[in-house]
């Protein structure tokens, strides 16, 4: 085939080009036509085919998203907001913190290892391209049915490949979930977050400027791989009925981005670039479009002088591939020979592919040829915009009113049954030890790890000398979110903000992944757009702004969507982590407080789920000024030595939360029902804005009183003692029973 | 004069950082070494720290041992220069025959992160004299390819010249032979240690500071030498 340069598509208005096959819709290419006043070469139909992706345009779902910007809170921590490569937050001390969790689910299902490997990749060059060291990752997972035989399949290599790909870059792994549902079957969500460390005056953007500045591709060699990727992979439902889609992944190459992190690092330090972007989804289309975008807008691009694996590949896919482990920086001609040196340092390969000029076109040349001219804000920033219908679905009603009441679903009635449904559930694979998942991630590296793996949040140390940490937790309920997709984003953002309280941490920032089904469907977008709605009036309440995520739709096999999944992080920042709160009862004899009010809530609940496989009604109500209020308590707590542990209550109620902070601490715990209270109920509703926490007997009577004067319910419930956890009056089961039924539980399914 | 500790970064190390973190809690002076460059800046001993010195694609450690530093490394070590080689500097420091043996897949073959309760089998080489033999330490263990492996002579050599530095207890986390997490030459300056101690140093962020003991026995051998 001839080369298609601009001026052959001049004189050639009528070839036939494969916009569709190229995930394009009839519309969208006439809309190309008309903004280039011709037809498009094929280079530049794989540039807007791969940008107009839903993956990376957000068409369907940025109506929606305005909501982030248009509620954002009045705030003084954020530096950097949405738009950039990740959010920049303040965190004092002359530091800033970047954090963002974004989506690899389609080609995890795909191609299980490479998929969630590059996914920490991708994340991981995100944070590194604002100008940060990553510090930390964390991964909010959801698979399909724990026993499943597919599972097994997708599980042990996503879990490897997000080990394999992070342990080698040395950056500790300090928490995320795991949640096993059926709904997730076909379509397993892999979530990735990296946190990064900088201090304010080293945060870079993405922008070229400058007249004559140089642009440099350096980091792996450009293959033929993860092609399509982010347009017919990310952006399509599963079907059966298609071919394969297993070369659309990327393959990942881990010690390459390690020595990409470190000389990026250097190359920071001494100030050598203007401005950066790593490249990821529709890779050098992407990087190069959005850089001129944001730029003066005009640059040039010799596209021979990129580094390839494979010398067969054209102009399209060379602009299409997703090759990992690269980055493209814009460097001032008088700095190319440092930048070049260092890059020489690390192994790493580099070339100059073109420059910024003082136009407003994005040219790019191959043998000499000019195969792409188009004005670069067209590809990255005004892609198509979609008004997507959406009704709230018809069985919306039947659903909440299937409410999971002592009459529909039996509840135990004596201390055996009670018993007996906490051991089911802290056996369920939803409740029970991750840790034949987590323990194949290295939390120590780095040497800062402060929190990790069971805890309610990661937290890590970012200075030595002054102890300033941050922590971050992500939290989602899908099934809560089904039930009320506006309540159920409010009560991920709601878990996420207390587990950050528990902690020690103040919270301070969002980001949120926002998992659903295919937005062509009314129903799906109705949970989209409740969802957003319920997030960004819940983020501008508790006063921490969205500054930035990602949108994974799509995640749908044929007329089955997933349940609608807003993955929600919350980053919080405390001045001295040897102040922070475990979740561990660590300590003989102190008290056990249980803050906030408990309801008969038990719909979405982690009991419906596991003791009867039901799912209706509603999920517990929100009450944001009470999680505000809760979390001040907390933090206070754990700055003034008043507690000791703390762990919030969510998914399996008290109950669970006693489980898991005694067999943590290796002690039991003496429980008393508070007057009036059903024992069922107080052990596994799962109202929000709740913790329990540890006080040191010393302590009683200042936590006592402060909780009065702040007006938040505190109640006695027990003490932490001897080798079991006795519910006075209903049971008691010994520790080692405890054990036994919480460990070993994942290994068996899977190992 | 302080005690100088030189810690090699090859480009792929990962725990380079916490290995001098550890060297100046433990009184030391750190000193970081580069790959590429044969000098030791005048160091007393060096540790090789954890992580994936060239990617490991081959063998762990199989190119490292072909680095400029190790050349130097090597050569002083022969002469009596305490050497300890963690995690990926264990690997090394076999391919580079320094040690006897290899070390191997996990028989689990999972990547393992745990922390490991370990026994000091002697307290008699360069980075075990803090403590004492029979001690038992907890210090965090991570590793995908950490199964040490040898034939059955040299296991016997090893054990009866009393060169097997600690044992993993209560549970073998990789399928190690013996049960050995560290070994050390027949001069004892040279020791490779599977487990990390340098993660267990500060009481913050380890799960004890037992591994610290590593750190200060070398300077005291140095400051008696």
């Amino acid at each position: 085939m001839s080369l298609d340069t601009v001026k052959n598509a001049e004189q050639t208005p009528d070839a036939a080009q494969p916009w569709a096959e190229l995930g394009l819709k009839q519309d969208e290419y006439a809309r190309i036509r008309e903004i280039l006043g011709r037809r498009p070469t094929g280079a530049e139909l794989a540039m807007y085919s791969v940008m107009w992706s839903e993956h990376c345009s957000y068409k369907s779902s940025k109506v929606h998203l305005k909501q982030f910007g248009d509620k954002k809170p009045e705030t003084d921590a954020m530096l950097v907001g949405i738009g950039e490569n990740a959010g920049v937050v303040d965190v004092g001390q002359g530091y800033a913190v970047t954090f963002k969790v974004e989506s690899h689910n389609h080609p995890s299902y795909i191609e299980p290892y490479q998929g969630a490997a590059t996914g920490i990749g991708g994340i991981v060059r995100d944070i590194l391209a604002m100008g940060a060291r990553p510090v930390a990752v964390m991964d909010p997972l959801r698979f399909g049915a724990a026993d499943h035989p597919d599972t097994r399949r997708v599980l042990p290599g996503i879990v490897a490949g997000i080990g394999g790909y992070g342990n080698c870059l040395g950056l500790p792994n300090i928490g995320g979930e795991v949640v096993f549902d059926s709904c997730y079957q076909g379509n397993p969500l892999v979530n990735a977050l990296c946190v990064g460390v900088m201090k304010h005056e080293d945060i870079h953007l993405a922008q070229a400027s400058g007249a004559g500045n140089k642009v440099v591709l350096y980091g792996a060699r450009t293959g033929g791989d993860g092609i399509g990727g982010v347009s017919v992979l990310a952006s399509e439902t599963f079907d059966d009925t298609k071919p394969a889609k297993r070369p659309a992944v990327q393959v990942g190459d881990p010690f390459q981005e390690k020595l990409l992190i470190e000389c990026t690092l250097e190359i920071f330090r001494e100030k050598l670039v203007k401005g950066i972007q790593d490249l990821g989804g529709a890779g050098l289309s992407c990087a190069t479009s959005e850089l001129a975008s944001a730029g003066s807008g005009g640059m040039r691009i010799d596209l021979d002088t990129v580094h390839l694996r494979d010398h067969t590949l054209s102009p399209e896919e060379i602009l299409m591939s997703e090759s990992q482990e690269r980055m493209c920086a814009i460097v001032e001609p008088d700095k190319i020979d440092r930048f070049l040196e260092i890059c020489e340092k690390w192994d790493v390969i580099a070339n100059v592919i073109g420059e910024v000029t003082d136009g407003e076109r994005l040219e790019i040349f191959w043998h000499g040829e000019l195969v792409v001219d188009v004005p670069p804000r067209t590809v990255a920033h005004e892609g198509p915009t979609y008004q997507r219908p959406f009704a709230r679905p018809s069985w919306q009603d039947a659903l909440q009113a299937d409410a999971p009441t002592a009459e529909r679903l039996a509840r135990p009635t004596t201390g055996e049954g009670l018993k007996a449904d906490l051991l089911k559930l802290a056996s369920h694979p939803n409740q029970a030890s991750k840790s034949w998942i987590t323990d194949q991630y290295d939390r120590y590296v780095l040497g800062n790890t402060v929190l990790s793996h069971g805890e309610d949040s990661g937290m890590i140390r970012i200075d030595d000398e002054t102890n300033l940490g941050v922590s971050v937790a992500t939290d989602g309920n899908g099934r809560y979110t089904k039930l009320d997709p506006y309540t159920g984003a409010q009560l991920a953002l709601a878990e996420a903000y207390r587990n950050v309280a528990a902690g020690g941490a103040k919270p301070l920032a969002v980001s949120d992944c926002l998992n659903f089904g295919s937005p062509e469907d009314p129903d799906v977008m109705w949970q989209f757009a409740e969802a957003t709605r319920g997030l960004a009036d819940a983020c501008l309440t508790l006063g921490t702004p969205v500054t930035g995520g990602n949108v994974s739709l799509y995640n749908q096999t044929g007329e089955v969507a997933i349940h609608p999944t807003p993955v929600v992080a919350v980053l919080g920042v405390i001045d001295d982590v040897t102040r922070r709160t475990p979740m561990a009862f660590a300590e003989e004899g102190q008290l056990l407080y249980l803050l906030g009010d408990t309801e008969d809530e038990l719909g979405g609940s982690a009991w419906s789920q596991a003791v009867h496989d039901h799912l209706g009604g509603l999920p517990p109500k929100v009450d944001l000024e009470r999680e505000r209020l809760l979390g001040e308590i907390l933090i206070a707590g754990s700055r003034d030595g008043m507690v000791d542990a703390a762990h919030d209550l969510s998914d399996g109620g008290l109950g669970q939360a006693l489980v898991e902070s005694c067999l943590k601490g290796g002690r039991g715990a003496r429980i008393v029902v508070p007057e009036g209270m059903d024992p069922f109920v107080f052990l596994f509703s799962e109202s929000a804005g709740r913790a329990v926490v540890a006080v040191p007997r010393s302590e009683e009577l200042r936590f006592n009183d402060m909780c009065t004067a702040r007006g938040l319910p505190a109640v006695r419930i027990g003490v932490v003692d001897g080798d079991s956890l006795d519910v006075q009056g209903q049971f008691t089961v010994a520790l080692a029973e405890l054990k036994d039924a919480h460990t070993g539980v994942i290994e068996a399914l899977l190992a | 004069m302080t005690t100088r500790v030189g810690v090699v970064t090859f480009p792929g190390s990962l725990d380079d950082r916490d290995a001098r973190r550890a060297v100046r809690l433990a009184g030391a002076e750190p000193v970081a070494l580069w790959h590429r460059d044969k000098d030791l800046h005048q160091v007393d001993a060096v540790v090789l720290p954890g992580g994936f010195s060239y990617g490991d694609y081959l063998r762990c450690g199989a190119i490292s041992r072909f680095s400029p530093v190790m050349e130097t490394v090597i050569e002083q070590a022969r002469q009596g220069m305490p050497v300890l080689g963690i995690c990926n500097g264990f690997q090394v420091l076999c391919e580079s025959h320094l040690l006897p043996g290899a070390l191997t897949r996990n028989d689990s073959l999972h990547f393992v992160c745990r922390d490991q309760k370990l026994r000091i089998e002697n307290n008699g080489s360069a980075w075990t004299r803090d403590y004492t033999p029979g001690q038992e330490i907890v210090v965090p263990l991570k590793n995908g390819e950490g199964r040490f492996v040898a034939d059955e002579r040299v296991l016997d050599e090893l054990e009866a010249e009393g060169r097997v530095v600690a044992r993993y207890l209560d549970v073998n986390p990789n399928g190690s032979y013996r049960d050995i997490a560290g070994i050390t030459n027949a001069a004892g300056n040279v020791v490779g240690l599977m487990p990390h101690p340098e993660h267990a140093v500060e009481p913050l962020t380890g799960p004890t500071t037992e591994g610290l003991g590593f750190f200060t026995s070398v300077l005291k051998q140095l400051v008696n030498a």
